[in-house]
């Protein structure tokens, strides 16, 4: 009704002025937000339970005389659960089994840092432009650039070790955040629709760079499977725990992550301390209120998906120059589907950086324990894309988790992003 | 109330942003008018050699018509120039609606086919072969808009194409490997697309989720749901539930055996008829029918609706479950309809270029048709240019398409107008 | 009896949006529901409707109780409604909106010719022309309501609400449509009549009832004095008198003008038809006009958010045409915007934030990119304080304060800034009459503090007791600038679009 005070546009979860850390964590667990969030989870992993029985072809034997003795139904299917479950714990967090060293012991939490650190730079991508009321649906094309400009810079350059990684992430940085601007660009000056410019974008970058693949001067003439020459050495980022004794060569956590912890800082501070961050903010939640107060919208527009786009190219420099690719060269599935589920931590994150560091753990987790749970009892690693999906869907959606728990329901949904259709 | 409640307002620039639109767009187009009549008609390749374009299937049956042997150059500079001056057309005249769509298509026409005689200059291209990939490309798309095309009249937008389409390939091969029925396989994979289409409108509408995460999200849960059933299941014993399997062609008769477009339109399989015929129903449905009327008043001005005792909501989820069985159909098209066997995300984004169409097309079923039948002609073309050995390396061919599109909704073909309503869920008071 | 509510009683949460309302409405009566903005009237007329179901009372027509359960109901029940947003849609020709819903059929298709004929049959019959091809979004907002009121008695309305008819109506399509309502209440039509314009109460209506914060406190009749009326309406004797000492500095030379202003929309057509006006320092000149004769627009082009095709805008000797609404922020104007949720406060962000929208990069809150979030709260206690805006925290989400003190933080964010000049759209629309008070007299000081003020209301009352002169706005032109003391009705004329040298020699 017209009478009573309502505001259209739901809450990119409004990022006070923090009134201290731990009480806004506090505030968050009583309002359920954490609390649905770890429902979430427990539903998704049910779910991917019940995917694991019913793919089973054992298991399904045994359902076929459930009457019968429907113990052995159960048993197994406990079995082949928790069988799978348990690698997956194994290969994210830690592994009981394993002999006894510092190495063997960090490394499946180096693996989910590993798997995390895209994951963390995607999503503080995607959740930057969220908060600016953009939908950055273009990460992979955004990313594939970055790679290739990393690419280009790593293969090219012969510096010193720091030198020429700095340079090539740098690269990476400026091919992502061109070819993100562009997006911006459009929409700031012909209102064209950043969700369909970004998936075509999306196309043309990958056509590109399977074109780009094939030309001499950037193929690996030595291969042959579309694949670009590597980056030097000395353009590699460094792994940070190579120094562990026995084994700690193996461990691929690498360089990357501490960008990424830059990145973290920089995202908040962009956003809760600075007056670009501030601009960013308005025009995302109130376009029209933020050309009135005099900010220019299609100038912070570009300028997010400038940085969305820059971020993204990171993640592009650290596929090729981190531990993601044995080559540190281009292929053409160079993007692994990063720009996609960078979405997903960035919705789990609720678009705030801080936010958007446990999703990223949580996604990198269920990928390196996913690896070895299919290594070890042979379930598809898609299943972990099923459940990173569902964890989404129950977290955007509370009462639904709400009502599948019966929980009473404190505080309202809100929603990460408002709705607003093409024409907005 | 809330959003839905006022009116929608019309933040349109002002009138100075139109004429820019025209400006920019009849000076590209005759920049690449020009460049065409430097590279295809004035080129070396094409100097001094003839083209020669057939027109017939290698089966054809029927009527057919003799090769066209032409001079490459000459004809060539002749298409570059009409293209020229369909720029200067729009750049000169305040043309509208209709008249702006004509002269762009005479654009492209002419310019494509100027490509295509510099491209196969001194060669023989069979221009029936690319008008068949055309079409079968074509095909998915269509489908796919239209399930588009409707959620989005009705005010829910779907970027969740992908995933029904992955959904429906894949539920359709799978069942009817299992029971050895292809019609029991349409069945299963339009109904996939029907569910998920229901699912999207529930989360959509009910739990008020952002449509295009939600679409996203979605489209994501399909891809890992048929990955993975694809990997425990369908793969480990593909005679039983992942057969290559096609509906038979049926060949109609007389229609059949026109010359060019005769095998190409009239001797598919039952599929292509059910699309064609789609077209038409919904086309005629959307704005004849009492149904279509209530869709577009329920898109556009949902509290309207409401208040005249339309059940919105219902409508909604209507018509996303009816648009989901015809995007399943696409997915069903994907595996049955061409004789081939599901594969881990087979679908490989064309249920994104879909919905490009369903804007590129304007909303409109038609529009949706000749939008599906340019990204599958650009594909068709890259296939049939390929063995040419042209200097231009078919993966620009292929972005082709996608250049096009943002070039259309960056507003160089006119204004695009979003159903008003398009992604809002509905909320009383 | 055609229409009888029984303690009707609806809330919202902790609010009573409704309390046990009695009301009854007689076949071929008008029957007026007088009330503020926010007393309540609209929930007791979506609930008549069907759209909100009450929590206690009873709805009975005709005699029998009834159970309306959505709006079909209420059309089954020969209920039609005249909302105050039209419940078209726009891009639907006229038969289009009418039969929707309530479609003929041909086979399977819509039977077009019939729904024509429908449209025709019954717009003469009540004597109200419209063309049942015309798209409505095209059709002038007069004419829309019309179509509204032809598709409710399509559906044989025998009693029809109107919410707030002539909110957006000149006084000539106001007496129109009181032509009409007078055939319907001879045809037997019971006509409920919402509205918080005593004026018209009192030409129009048969009976009267007044309510005040969701309760009846009252019936009267039309033959009470207005400001009886008044009183009931709000509770306490209102002063439609804004106190203020006549401008001073008549003679000075103006400080702020426009020259030659036109601007266009898509269709090209001129919204605003090149307006010249002047405004001396310390003068209010209000812009008077029903809505959408582009008064919007002509606001909008003096910030800068739309680019006029000609025309100059000079503040202070400086060109303001062809800068950036932020370059003209600077420059010391400050900008009221009409729709406040839309333009002025981002719904989502804190009091403290939004009361620094349009400050945030410069000191002492910004300083070469980064904010002093410090200093940003004390501003923000500092003006909660100054301008008694009522709110749990500063860190609040303005979007849950109520209208009023919404308007405060944008009233209080522009005038936290040395102005000079004040452009302000509709400031007490959607507000409680104590915050009202407190704007008027906020901005009758920045005037006494020598700013040229240019206001724009569509609320005539207000207009007249704030300016010191009057342009009035018609077609996007300016069609006459009078002393702040010329009659209502010579204004209501020029609103209408009437002969200007006819009015001002009469």
């Amino acid at each position: 009704m017209s009478e009573q005070p309502t505001e259209k546009k739901a809450a990119p979860a409004g990022e006070k002025a923090p009134p201290g850390g731990l009480r806004r964590v506090l505030d968050e667990i009583l309002q359920g937000s954490w609390l649905v969030t770890a429902l979430a989870v427990v539903l998704a992993l049910f779910f991917g339970a019940i995917m694991i029985i019913v793919s089973d072809e054992e298991v399904r034997g045994t359902f076929s005389y459930f009457f019968a003795a429907p113990g052995d139904a159960l048993s197994a299917s406990w079995t082949a659960v928790s069988e799978a479950y348990g690698a997956l714990f194994r290969g994210a967090v830690w592994n009981p089994e394993s002999s006894w060293n510092v190495a063997t012991a960090i490394a499946p939490f180096s693996e989910t840092l590993t798997e995390a650190t895209p994951l963390l730079l995607g999503g503080l991508a995607i959740g930057l432009a969220f908060r600016s009321g953009l939908f950055n649906i273009g990460g992979q094309g955004q990313l594939i650039m970055g790679a290739i400009c990393a690419t280009l810079v790593g293969f090219t350059v012969q510096g010193p070790v720091v030198v020429a990684a700095v340079l090539a992430v740098l690269a990476g940085i400026a091919g992502g955040a061109l070819y993100g601007a562009l997006v911006g660009l459009l929409k700031a000056r012909t209102g064209a629709h950043e969700v369909i410019v970004t998936i075509m974008l999306n196309y043309v970058a990958v056509s590109f760079l399977v074109w780009l693949i094939t030309t001499d001067a950037v193929k690996n003439h030595e291969r042959n499977e579309p694949l670009s020459k590597s980056v030097s050495e000395a353009a590699e980022l460094p792994r940070l725990l190579s120094w562990l004794p026995e084994g700690g060569g193996s461990l691929r956590l690498h360089a990357g992550l501490l960008i990424a912890a830059a990145a973290v800082f920089f995202c908040w501070w962009l956003l809760n301390r600075s007056t670009l961050g501030f601009e960013l903010r308005a025009v995302g939640a109130n376009p029209t209120a933020a050309r009135t107060a005099g900010m220019s919208v299609g100038r912070s527009q570009i300028m997010a998906m400038l940085i969305s786009g820059g971020l993204m190219g990171i993640v592009g420099a650290t596929q090729v120059l981190g531990t993601a690719n044995a080559n540190n060269a281009l292929t053409p599935s160079i993007d692994a589907g990063l720009g996609f589920t960078a979405i997903t931590v960035a919705l789990l994150g609720r678009a705030s950086p801080v936010g958007t560091v446990f999703a990223a753990i949580l996604f990198g987790a269920l990928q390196a324990g996913g690896r070895a749970m299919q290594a070890s009892s042979g379930v598809s690693i898609e299943i972990v894309t099923v459940i990173q999906a569902l964890i989404v869907l129950f977290v955007a959606a509370p009462p639904l988790v709400r009502g599948l728990f019966r929980l009473k329901g404190a505080g309202g949904s809100k929603a990460a992003l408002a709705s607003k259709g093409w024409n907005g | 109330m809330t959003a839905t409640v006022l009116p929608p307002e019309n933040l349109a620039p002002t009138g100075a942003g139109v004429q820019r639109g025209r400006l920019y767009g009849g000076i590209a187009m005759i920049v690449v008018g020009l460049y065409g009549v430097w590279a295809f008609g004035l080129g070396s390749r094409t100097s001094g050699v003839d083209t020669r374009f057939v027109l017939n299937l290698s089966n054809a049956t029927g009527l057919t018509l003799p090769d066209l042997t032409f001079p490459a150059g000459p004809v060539a500079l002749v298409l570059a120039v009409l293209a020229a001056l369909c720029g200067a057309a729009k750049l000169a005249l305040p043309l509208s609606g209709r008249r702006n769509a004509a002269v762009m298509g005479v654009f492209l026409l002419s310019y494509v086919l100027a490509f295509l005689v510099w491209a196969a200059a001194g060669q023989s291209l069979n221009l029936a072969a690319v008008l068949e990939a055309t079409v079968l490309a074509a095909v998915p798309l269509v489908l796919g808009a239209l399930a588009g095309v409707m959620g989005e009249r009705s005010g829910v937008i779907n970027v969740g194409i992908e995933g029904q389409f992955l959904l429906g390939a894949c539920t359709a091969a799978f069942t009817a490997s299992l029971t050895g029925s292809l019609w029991a396989g349409m069945a299963a994979g339009c109904l996939a697309g029907g569910l998920f289409g229901l699912l999207l409108a529930v989360f959509a509408q009910r739990y008020l989720v952002e449509q295009v995460v939600l679409g996203v999200v979605l489209t994501m849960l399909a891809t890992g749901l048929t990955g993975f059933f694809y990997e425990s299941v369908m793969q480990r014993d593909s005679i039983t539930y992942n057969q290559a399997l096609s509906f038979p062609d049926l060949e109609i008769p007389l229609l059949s055996k026109l010359p060019l477009i005769g095998p190409v339109l009239f001797d598919q399989n039952i599929i292509v008829y059910l699309a064609m015929a789609l077209i038409a129903l919904v086309h005629v449905a959307l704005f004849r029918t009492r149904w279509g009327l209530r869709t577009r008043a329920v898109g556009e001005h949902p509290t309207a609706a409401d208040t005249v005792g339309i059940n919105v909501i219902r409508t909604r989820y209507l018509n996303m479950f009816a648009a989901g069985l015809i995007a399943g159909l696409g997915g069903v098209w994907l595996t049955i309809g061409l004789n081939i066997s599901f594969n881990k995300n087979m679908a490989a984004g064309q249920g994104f270029i879909a919905l490009a169409a369903v804007i590129f097309g304007r909303w409109s079923p038609v529009g949706a048709l000749w939008a599906a039948l340019l990204f599958g002609f650009a594909g068709g073309l890259s296939t049939a240019v390929q063995p040419l050995q042209t200097p231009v390396p078919t993966s620009f061919l292929t972005m082709l398409p996608y250049l096009a599109t943002i070039f259309a909704v960056a507003g160089l073909v006119g204004h695009v107008r979003a159903p008003a309503a398009d992604g809002q869920p509905y909320t009383k008071g | 009896m055609a229409l009888e509510l029984r303690g009707i009683t609806k809330r919202f949460g902790s609010l009573v949006a409704n309390d046990a309302i009695d009301l009854e409405v007689r076949p071929g009566e008008i029957h007026c529901l007088l009330g503020e903005n926010g007393a309540g009237k609209s929930t007791l007329m979506n609930i008549l409707y069907g759209l909100y179901q009450p929590d206690e009372g009873e709805i009975r027509v005709g005699g029998s109780p009834l159970r309306l359960d959505g709006p079909r109901s209420a059309i089954n029940a020969g209920i039609g409604m005249v909302h105050q947003h039209f419940m078209l849609v726009p891009v639907f020709t006229v038969a289009e909106n009418v039969m929707l819903g309530d479609e003929r059929v041909k086979g399977p298709l819509l039977d077009q010719g019939a729904a024509r004929r429908h449209v025709r049959e019954v717009s003469e019959r009540y004597g109200l022309a419209v063309d049942p091809d015309a798209t409505v979004g095209d059709l002038p907002v007069g004419v829309q309501q019309r179509v509204e009121i032809v598709k409710a008695l399509t559906r044989n309305a025998k009693i029809l609400i109107l919410d707030e008819p002539t909110a957006v109506l000149t006084p000539q399509e106001t007496r129109e449509l009181f032509t009409v309502m007078g055939r319907l209440r001879e045809a037997g039509t019971a006509i409920v009549f919402i509205t918080h314009k005593l004026k018209e109460v009192k030409a129009i209506a048969d009976r009267i009832t007044v309510i005040r914060r969701g309760k009846v406190v009252g019936t009267a009749d039309p033959s009470a004095s207005e400001s009886e009326l008044a009183a009931l309406m709000v509770g306490r004797q209102v002063r439609l008198k804004v106190e203020k000492e006549p401008a001073r500095d008549t003679g000075a030379a103006p400080a702020f003008s426009v020259r030659d202003l036109t601007v266009r929309n898509l269709a090209g057509q001129a919204v605003v038809d090149g307006v010249s006006l002047d405004i001396r320092p310390g003068e209010v000149l209000g812009v008077a006009g029903v809505q959408g004769n582009g008064q919007t627009e002509l606001t909008q082009a003096v910030l800068g958010l739309i680019e006029p095709e000609s025309g100059s805008i000079v503040l202070d000797g400086a060109e303001l045409t062809g800068r950036s609404p932020r370059e003209r922020l600077r420059a010391g104007l400050g900008f009221v915007p009409e729709d406040r949720g839309h333009d002025g406060l981002v719904g989502t962000a804190s009091v403290a934030e939004n009361l620094i929208l349009d400050l945030y990069d410069r000191p002492p809150f910004g300083r070469r990119g980064t904010m002093d979030v410090r200093e940003v709260r004390r501003n923000a206690a500092q003006r909660v304080e100054e301008f008694d805006i009522r709110t749990t925290s500063i860190e609040q989400p303005v979007g849950e304060l109520s209208g009023g003190n919404q308007q405060k933080v944008v009233v209080a964010r522009e005038m936290s800034r040395p102005l000079r000049m004040l452009v302000i759209s509709q400031p007490t629309r959607g507000v409680d009459v104590g915050a009202m008070e407190f704007i008027h007299q906020r901005i009758i000081r920045e005037r006494d503090q020598g700013r040229p003020v240019l206001l724009v209301s569509t609320e005539l009352d207000e207009v007249m007791a704030l300016s010191d002169r009057v342009a009035v706005m018609y077609g996007g032109k300016i069609v006459a600038v009078v002393p702040a003391d010329t009659s209502t009705e010579k204004i209501g004329l020029l609103m209408a679009g009437a002969n200007p040298e006819d009015v001002v020699d009469e």
